[in-house]
């Protein structure tokens, strides 16, 4: 079959005009010095946990590996700074669930790890091995471990990767500034996964509020020295929450639906975010795994928004001193944008894998008003990327009527918040989905 | 350190939109209308209005109290529904009747089921029809437009449908005069480019959706090209563009699916055309609304949307 590329993005349903403030898009990002202390926990990414392999005492070096797990779904730790292992801590991770942390006395050196060596990768075998040892997991904000994604399932054939840089979440603008910094290595990561995987064509999705970044990745990747079949674009979106979204992002692109609870694999794709993309090339070239992280600061109580390369359990607090601190006393916190993101009960947490955004939001911003009744205006509906009525579900959800959930399709609800967003009466829509799908989820076991 | 942090569920942010700004643009759109009403039918159309609005809230606010729930006048909902009332009776009704009508729009048909979003058929319009019950003559006796700046008290006439259906005295306005709104009617329904002023404003400001108010107009535009009536008069006549741009699209009792409302609006059309042209009565809108009104359930269970990515239903 001949694939095409689409000259303009295929139409997507619903969706919201959010703000984009992105007022860190034009700030060169800055690299933060080495923290005193970090603090990393054994689950910074989607899958089983990992268990150290280093005791307190033990001396670490940066990109020392220092925790793993054998279950395939999972991604090793490695040390970000130079220094001592100092103790081993509960802590608790942004969504409420407590896990173990090694905790690293910095020694200020960053000495790099002796045995780092630039992982040997000529097939896809290869590649799916070193994502595991990189540590990567999905730098967009989810966590998933980028092995899992890149091992393609026996007898299915992807013809498209969609690289993700929609970056729709207000604020955020960590991808933005990787796709500028660091171009080359996003275009270096782009043709060795197609080359590797065999991928027919490659689609570099931008949405349109960055049109320096589209210049910037056409700019290579029109090169007919490096792409002389022409098998890699740039595909400028329409910039409308959510089209970073991976099912409305699949069906921007390439105008397939992915079946509810299947996967991109499905219909032949596969999305990866930009910074992951270009965090493989440099791996493979340096061998230096996944031990820093490029995070977002930004939020209406940051004194100086800007983005901010730190290494990898920095706490929180210690990143926003080294911008300038706070401008006013925060409210809430964020962890991630404002319309996925999870808000943080302290600024003593450390700076995990997937993040790329940390907010902080002074009282009038953290403020939201007091939900009113359903006017029944149909904004949740008209806004729901997925088809859903999330009027009906939240009313089927405080009544707990699963057979009526699960009529409804509340299974394929992303969480996506568009329909909270458009409420005019402030209605808590996909709080109430997310507890019918616990209830769908817990009525399936029984 | 930071630590007295708000904690909750995304999402964090929120469009700023809320049921008071839209009740605002409503209550902007048909502004128009107001001002078309006491030109044509003088001061006493506001004073009418005011007895409305005053009634619908005053409703609101104690029917709340003794029901020991918060108070939701701040909606400005009651307004809306305040206004829409007097736009739906002649200038000649009394004034207590009005009130009448607004306790029962907002006390009995809105407040009892449940308040705002809860009622299942349009307030106003039911309170209309209640009128009309109760008021047969008060409320089917029209005032001629101007009669005000006349010395003369009893300027009274027919109705363009009325005289259309049972031959009644009365010099049929010509279109263009029933499109500025010089002709016997109710209120707010006569100045057709007044109403429809309004309209577009809320289809620009998101407030409706075009959806209703075109596909019920459309369908009874093309009954009466069928039944080879004059397409032009039954726009225009009767409550039909007050009725489709303000009472029809009623967020609480019209579909909230996409082709609910076609589905909706179609049938509408079709049940208003059926009274006017078989009905005893002259005009069909108040009942086709309130008739549809009472099908949205089933409508809304029958047009839901495929959800993305389930596999179509097999035929």
């Amino acid at each position: 079959m001949e694939l095409n590329f689409p000259a303009v993005p295929f139409r997507t349903h619903g969706g919201a005009d959010v703000p984009h403030k992105k007022n860190t898009a034009h700030i060169e990002s800055a690299v933060m010095p080495p923290p005193a202390q970090v603090v990393l926990p054994m689950q910074q990414h989607v899958g089983a946990p990992c268990a150290p392999l280093v005791k307190v005492g033990d001396a670490v070096a940066v990109g020392q590996k220092i925790a793993d797990s054998k279950a395939f779904v999972s991604a090793p730790i490695h040390a970000s700074v130079s220094g001592k292992v100092s103790a081993v801590r509960k802590v608790m991770l942004p969504g409420g669930q407590y896990t173990d942390a090694l905790v690293i006395d910095s020694d200020g050196q960053m000495t790099p790890f002796s045995g780092i060596r630039p992982p040997v990768v000529e097939t896809a075998e290869d590649l799916v091995a070193a994502a595991r040892e990189s540590g990567l997991v999905g730098l967009g904000g989810a966590g998933f471990p980028a092995h899992v994604k890149l091992k393609i399932p026996e007898g299915k054939h992807i013809d498209t990767l969609i690289v993700n840089v929609a970056e729709c979440e207000p604020y955020i603008t960590a991808d933005h500034r990787e796709a500028l910094e660091d171009s080359w290595a996003v275009l270096s990561g782009v043709y060795m996964i197609r080359d590797l995987l065999h991928v027919d064509r490659v689609i570099i999705a931008v949405e349109n509020n960055k049109p320096d970044v589209i210049a910037e990745l056409k700019k290579i990747a029109d090169n007919p020295e490096r792409d002389p079949e022409d098998r890699v674009r740039v595909l400028a979106l329409r910039a409308r929450y959510p089209q970073g979204a991976e099912k409305v992002l699949v069906k921007a692109c390439t105008d397939r639906e992915i079946p509810i609870g299947k996967l991109p694999a499905d219909v032949g794709c596969l999305v990866m975010n930009v910074t992951s993309v270009a965090f493989l090339a440099k791996y493979i070239k340096t061998g230096v795994p996944l031990v820093n992280k490029r995070v977002t600061i930004d939020g209406s109580a940051i004194a100086n928004p800007q983005n901010v390369i730190d290494p990898i359990g920095t706490k929180i607090a210690d990143v926003i001193a080294f911008t300038g601190g706070y401008k006013t006393e925060p409210k809430k916190m964020l962890m991630g944008g404002p319309m996925m993101g999870l808000a943080l009960a302290s600024d003593q947490l450390p700076i995990l894998k997937q993040n790329n955004g940390i907010l902080a939001f002074d009282e009038a911003e953290a403020r939201l008003d007091e939900p009113t009744a359903c006017i029944r205006c149909g904004r949740c509906v008209s806004g729901c990327p997925m088809q859903l009525i999330p009027t009906q579900l939240e009313q089927f959800s405080n009544a707990k009527n699963v057979p009526k959930l699960i009529e409804y399709d509340v299974m394929d609800c992303m969480e996506c918040g568009t329909c909270v967003f458009n409420c005019p009466a402030g209605r808590p829509l996909v709080q109430a989905i997310r507890l019918g799908k616990a209830m769908v989820k817990a009525g399936g076991k029984k | 350190m930071a630590d007295k942090l708000i904690v909750s569920s995304s999402p964090h942010f929120r469009s700023g939109i809320t049921t008071r700004k839209i009740m605002l643009d409503v209550i902007a759109a048909l502004f128009p209308s107001v001002i078309a009403a006491v030109i044509l039918f003088g001061p006493q159309a506001l004073f009418l209005i005011a007895v409305s609005v005053f009634t619908c809230v005053a409703s609101e606010y104690i029917s709340r109290r003794i029901m020991k729930r918060e108070n939701t006048i701040g909606d400005l909902s009651a307004v809306v529904t305040g206004i829409l009332l007097a736009f739906n009776v002649p200038v000649g009704i009394n004034p207590f009747a009005l009130a009448f009508g607004g306790v029962a729009a907002i006390v009995v048909v809105k407040q009892m089921f449940g308040g705002i979003g809860q009622n299942f058929v349009n307030p106003a319009l039911t309170a209309r029809i209640i009128l009309m019950s109760s008021f047969p003559s008060q409320m089917s006796t029209w005032a001629v437009p101007f009669y005000y700046l006349h010395q003369t008290d009893a300027m009274t006439t027919a109705s363009p449908l009325n005289i259309l259906k049972t031959g009644a005295d009365g010099t049929m306005p010509t279109l263009l005069n029933m499109f500025v709104g010089v002709r016997a009617g109710c209120l707010g329904e006569t100045c057709s480019v007044a109403l429809i002023l309004g309209g577009v404003y809320l289809v620009l400001r998101k407030v409706i959706s075009p959806v209703i108010p075109v596909c019920y107009v459309g369908t009874a535009a093309l009954i009466s090209l069928i039944a080879g009536r004059n397409v032009a008069f039954d726009v225009l006549a009767g409550g039909l563009l007050l009725g489709a741009i303000f009472m029809a699209t009623d967020y609480a009792t019209s579909p909230i699916t996409f082709r609910g409302k076609i589905v909706y609006a179609v049938g509408a059309g079709i049940i208003t055309m059926l009274i006017r042209i078989y009905g005893a009565l002259p005009e069909g809108v108040s009942f086709s609304i309130i008739l549809m009104n009472i099908m949205v359930p089933h409508i809304e269970r029958l047009t839901r949307p495929r959800a993305f990515g389930k596999e179509r239903a097999k035929q």
